[in-house]
């Protein structure tokens, strides 16, 4: 077991400098940099300011030089400087981190807690109307794009109560506090609850076909027990693995429910960073979201073993 | 010396909105508003775009400025600022200024000549301190030298008169800066002498001022500060205003379409919809075949059917003209007849049309042979759609147009290579004024000249407009300025158009500019009824 976390970890790492090399490159594959954006707005470019503004930026170095100050950079902990705001890159992305993991954190909670339950009612209830009505919620969950489904609750709020749970930094009440974090969790949280619902569908009417849970349900164990102590137990292997991927994906549907909803988050900033070609922010954020999902992957691989006694990972 | 204003008269100038409106204001609250986008920073002299200016305005004071309530920017409605009066030299080419006694930066260091001449040395790029971008400096071509004479008493010698000098140094765009702050200081941290002192600047986020209490105008502002929440998403700012999330919308930047939504969800709210003095026009490369050839660039002006850009894009509510921004907003339009008189220009667009395709014919195209071009733009609605109409009305004269959107990144640079046939482009004049778009957009050299447009009789004109100091025989000239850049089809304008403003009703004090949409946003006579 310690042989395969280490080895996991060395694998961890390699991903990670690709991850770093092909951001770099790609970000300085994109046409403009902030340079031009900047000028582009001025609507002309003095060329003797321009080359200022590239040397000042330190664009004007040779693209391995420019990798290697930001990775010499990020082992002594400097992340740079924001081209746009010229503050730290570091006290640009860190007030945003929280942000972002809370309403992360929210959507997923929201997947869990609604998709496993509904999904076990749906297989246990199977061919029945509450199936049917699952299904197709599951199937809308699937279908709806989560800027669309956000931009629909704004609307709702604003004509049925006057209005709307946009981000609002010094919340007065607890329940303010609660909507402007738990409407676009549910917003984004939506589509990844659907495919809970789904996997642990199939994955129970799978499990609920076996052997022992007949012996079990011979043995007089009650509905509720074989249910959800003797099939969910084993029916919440893929599902995890979906919830894991979904972290990984949830990123995307944060950038469009963070604009929907004005949350300040990390994936609004990046999508802001990418715009003004910010490259600072945008490796180091990137960087960030590639060690989130590594360590995502890590984990889920590391829960498999806690929860299946039958895998166990050894040399 | 000539005195042209008369402290009397600078005096009742200044009488701010609220003498003139029955309602005694109140003092006190916040005024929230929403920003369309995180602005690249808070320096206004670095910037190009009113992102900056409205939320950045009320930190600052100018030598000068428009007077805040009238709507309409002109000479008249300058009055004084940080300047208390102003005084032009009988062969009008020295302005001097004497300055106001007392006023403290936010800092609370005190404001001197020195840092008048500091500011201005620095946009004329005489300065050891530099801006990162100078997006004006060619605003001050005709300015040698600012000098001090004293504390409070600072001059602008000139090259040769220029009357619209005084015009460009009341602009939003032109705040005095203070000298003992680093440019760098001034994009992040901004100290001004303004009615509101900057609080922070969050990125992506929000834009906080508060009340300057030692403003110098005294009982001035009213509110104890102004909160800009940045929502790029307009959808879920619109909704924000009508929800009562914020008093006001960002200034000129509801759509027709949707100021009806405002006014269906919001009946109480006040709406006006005033010129914002840009033009949507076609840039055209002369420099490369087709459009070296001038029957074809002409064949192209006669095409446009402007009313139906307008009816398509706006309802109807834009305004036809030429390089100056029409009236009644604008103060420098052609005459409707002399307007009607350009080719293309007539109302009827089928005899128009007619005269084109025989236009075409003579440079070899027709129904058999069609000219097939790419039109280029940026990837911006407001640059797309106008484009896609262009694109229509082109198939009438045998050009097949194909859309070539562009980054936004990556506009400038394709358009500065002249990597294009034809382009549709947007135009903002931050000063209704001939010098300020004459000799940004069409004269020889300039780099905002996309089109390398080139004309020396006509720069010659521009001079002469530009040193005329009387009004009327300025006009007549710039009339005759701008009819011949339409005939000779240096940048066809398509339309000028229009935008919308909301405020909630308890919101007193706003008045939104007709002829600029970069210089009303001081806010220090704004207050709220509640």
């Amino acid at each position: 077991m310690f042989a395969y976390i280490v080895r996991r970890l060395a694998l961890m790492l390699v991903t990670l400098i690709g991850i770093s090399i092909i951001i770099f490159v790609l970000l300085r594959v994109v046409p403009g940099n902030i340079v031009d954006i900047l000028f582009d707005a001025a609507g002309f470019v003095d060329p003797t300011d321009k080359a200022n503004l590239e040397k000042e930026l330190g664009l004007n170095l040779p693209i391995y030089q420019q990798y290697l100050n930001w990775i010499g950079g990020l082992l002594h902990g400097d992340l740079g400087y924001s081209y746009v705001s010229e503050k730290p890159a570091l006290q640009e992305i860190l007030p945003r981190i929280p942000i972002t993991a809370r309403l992360a954190a929210l959507a997923l909670l929201f997947s869990a807690s609604i998709g496993i339950p509904l999904g076990v009612l749906s297989a246990v209830h199977q061919g029945s109307k509450l199936d049917y009505t699952l299904r197709v919620v599951s199937l809308s969950g699937l279908s709806l794009p989560s800027f669309w489904l956000g931009l629909l609750i704004l609307m709702a709020s604003v004509s049925l109560f006057g209005s709307m749970p946009i981000y609002n930094p010094n919340p007065k009440t607890w329940t303010e506090a609660f909507a402007i974090y738990a409407v676009p969790a549910m917003a984004v949280g939506f589509r990844s609850a659907a495919l809970t619902m789904r996997i642990t569908r199939s994955s129970m009417l799978e499990i609920l076909r076996q052997d022992y849970i007949r012996t079990a349900r011979a043995k007089g164990a009650s509905e509720a027990s074989v249910n959800y102590r003797h099939a969910l137990k084993n029916a919440i292997l893929p599902v995890i693995t979906v919830i894991g991927i979904e972290a990984a994906f949830l990123i995307g549907g944060l950038i469009v429910t963070e604009t929907v909803f004005n949350i300040p988050g990390v994936a609004r900033f990046l999508v802001e960073a990418l715009r003004w070609r910010d490259y600072p922010i945008v490796q180091n954020l990137v960087m960030l979201i590639a060690v989130v999902v590594v360590v995502a992957n890590f984990t889920v691989d590391m829960l498999y073993a806690a929860i299946d006694p039958r895998i166990r990972y050894g040399d | 010396m000539r005195s042209v204003h008369a402290l009397a008269a600078a005096a009742l100038l200044l009488l701010p909105a609220y003498d003139l409106a029955s309602a005694e204001p109140k003092q006190g609250g916040i005024l929230r508003v929403y920003h369309r986008d995180s602005p690249g920073s808070a320096s206004i002299h670095e910037g190009a775009t009113y992102s900056i200016n409205v939320p950045f305005m009320p930190v600052f004071n100018n030598l000068v400025m428009f007077k805040q309530d009238v709507a309409q920017n002109s000479v008249e409605s300058i009055v004084p600022d940080l300047a208390e009066s102003w005084a032009w030299s009988s062969d009008n080419k020295k302005l001097t200024f004497k300055l106001r006694q007392g006023v403290k930066w936010h800092d609370g260091k005190p404001f001197t000549s020195a840092d008048v001449k500091c500011t201005f040395d620095m946009l004329m790029g005489k300065s050891q301190q530099k801006f990162r971008q100078n997006p004006r400096k060619s605003w001050y071509d005709q300015v040698s030298d600012v000098t001090v004479n004293g504390d409070f008493e600072a001059s602008f010698e000139l090259k040769r008169p220029q009357p619209a000098l005084l015009s460009l140094l009341a602009s939003g765009y032109t705040p005095v800066y203070p000298c003992h702050v680093s440019p760098a200081d001034m994009r992040t941290k901004p100290v001004g002498t303004g009615p509101f002192k900057f609080v922070e600047f969050k990125a992506n986020e929000s834009i906080k001022l508060t009340k300057n209490p030692d403003y110098w105008k005294k009982g001035l502002p009213h509110l104890d500060g102004i909160e800009f929440t940045i929502i790029p998403n307009r959808s879920t700012a619109i909704l924000g205003f009508v929800s009562d999330k914020f008093d006001m919308t960002f200034p000129t930047e509801v759509s027709i379409p949707l100021l009806k939504e405002v006014k269906a969800q919001a009946p109480k709210a006040v709406c006006v919809v005033e010129p914002i003095n840009v033009s949507t026009n076609i840039i055209v490369n002369s420099s490369a075949p087709p459009f070296d050839n001038l029957d074809i660039r002409r064949a192209l002006a006669l095409a446009l059917d402007r009313k139906a850009f307008i009816q398509i894009m706006f309802e109807g509510q834009a305004d036809i003209g030429g390089t100056m921004l029409p009236a009644p907003g604008g103060l420098w339009a052609m005459p409707k007849e002399m307007l009607e008189s350009i080719p293309g220009y007539g109302p009827d667009i089928n005899a128009n049309r007619e005269e084109a395709r025989k236009l075409m014919q003579k440079a070899g195209y027709g129904p058999d042979k069609r000219l097939a071009v790419k039109v280029a733009t940026r990837n911006i609605p407001i640059y797309r759609d106008p484009a896609v109409i262009l694109i229509d009305q082109m198939k009438n004269i045998y050009i097949d147009g194909e859309l070539d959107v562009v980054d936004t990144a990556q506009w400038f640079p394709k358009v500065a290579r002249k990597d294009y046939s034809l382009g549709l482009n947007l135009t903002g004049n931050a000063v209704d004024d001939p010098d300020q778009s004459f000799y940004e957009n069409y004269s020889c050299g300039s780099e905002r000249n996309y089109t390398n447009y080139c004309n020396k009789e006509i720069e010659k004109l521009f001079d002469q407009q530009s040193a005329e100091t009387d009004k009327e025989k300025r006009k007549k000239l710039v009339w005759e300025i701008d009819k011949k850049l339409q005939e000779d089809v240096a940048r066809p304008i398509i339309f000028h158009g229009r935008t919308g403003t909301c405020w909630h009703p308890y919101v007193k004090g706003i008045t939104v500019m007709v002829n600029s949409s970069y210089n009303g946003y001081r806010y220090e006579d704004v207050w709220m009824d509640k």
